[in-house]
């Protein structure tokens, strides 16, 4: 079924962008200084496919606390019945949320 | 000025990509090679390419990351940066990039001869390498490198702890010029009084400034890292010491 479920978070920070859906098959996670958005230090998210060169790459540089409140965004949404079933079908542990939102 | 992005031959006479502006002008003219921060070769660094030659240098960034290319420079740095420091910028790579950097401004014309280094963040601490690994260079300018010293195992960060570089300070060949903010986390204060303590040992020239109300990167003009009247004193002292040491 359509879930039409949407967590809706407000963010601060960078994107970098590609003209169409790209296949991506990794994703480097880091905390360093970033490119583009405004802080010393940003949670840096780039979905790459280093198979097809350097410039397929969707990157996010995010404020700490912004990362932090995707990261409860992604574990609500993947409490959904629909994303647990599918955990389940691929032998992984169903999803909890214990992270509790930033003031 | 001219600006270009010109080829020249690397650690290993590999031909590396570099952005390169020089003053329009009969006057001898010194050398200063530009060393990237970890976000890559990206438009600030090449503005401070520019301003030297401004003030009458010739200036070469090379592109640490060239080997990881083609591509925008964003994406090549991502690359780059998610394969680990020691792979995108190993120690012998970069002082080969930055000898062939200083001999390819040595090679233009009307240049002096002589030809600084200077560097950002992870290219402060390669610039304080190279004052010690590259002898071919005249002067070098540490702008708060990091990890200089070694860094004690952390069981919260990833990977082996960064083995630092301060060993080589007794092969420092060259004037060596620091400059800090007191509120940087790496070099904090007390790593930068270590770095101190050890070159006086060694009986090394060199002249530090430190600067309070400034962090990391504050001569950063497009972060909000920015210090603006730290960062116009600093680059003062910079001018300075090149005047003294390259003209």
């Amino acid at each position: 079924m359509c879930t039409w479920m949407t967590e809706q978070i407000g963010i601060t920070g960078a994107a970098r962008g590609v003209p169409d859906w790209l296949r991506v098959t990794r994703a480097n996670v880091f905390y360093d200084h970033p490119v583009s958005a405004p802080y010393d230090h940003a949670l840096i998210i780039d979905f790459v496919n280093p198979d097809a060169g350097v410039g397929a790459r969707v990157g996010v540089e995010l404020s700490a606390a912004s990362a932090w409140e995707l990261v409860r965004a992604i574990t609500a949404a993947l409490e959904s019945p629909e994303a647990q079933a599918d955990l389940a079908a691929e032998g992984r542990a169903p999803v909890r949320s214990e992270l509790e939102t930033l003031p | 000025m001219i600006a270009e992005v010109v080829g020249f031959a690397g650690h290993g006479d590999t031909v590396i990509e570099g952005y390169l502006a020089r003053p329009v002008t009969t006057e001898p003219t010194p050398g200063v090679v530009v060393l990237h921060h970890a976000p890559g070769l990206d438009p600030w660094c090449k503005e401070v390419v520019r301003t030297f030659a401004s003030q009458g240098y010739t200036a070469i960034s090379p592109h640490l990351y060239h080997r990881r290319g083609p591509g925008h420079w964003a994406d090549v740095a991502a690359a780059a940066r998610a394969e680990g420091l020691a792979k995108a910028m190993p120690n012998d790579q970069v002082m080969g990039d930055i000898a062939g950097a200083a001999a390819y401004l040595r090679a233009q014309p009307g240049a002096n001869g002589k030809v600084g280094v200077i560097g950002f963040c992870s290219g402060g601490r390669q610039a304080f390498l190279a004052a010690c690994d590259v002898p071919s260079l005249d002067a070098a300018v540490d702008c708060w490198g990091g990890s200089i010293l070694p860094q004690p195992p952390d069981p919260s960060r990833p990977g082996p702890a960064p083995k630092g570089v301060i060993h080589r300070a007794p092969d420092m060949a060259m004037p060596l010029l620091g400059i800090f903010g007191n509120e940087d986390l790496n070099p904090t204060p007390e790593q930068v009084d270590e770095i101190e303590r050890v070159l006086t040992k060694h009986g090394k020239s060199f002249e530090f400034f430190r600067y309070d109300g400034a962090g990391h990167a504050f001569f950063a003009s497009d972060k909000p890292n920015y210090r603006q009247e730290q960062a116009v004193d600093g680059w003062e002292r910079v001018y300075a010491f090149y005047d003294e040491h390259l003209r």
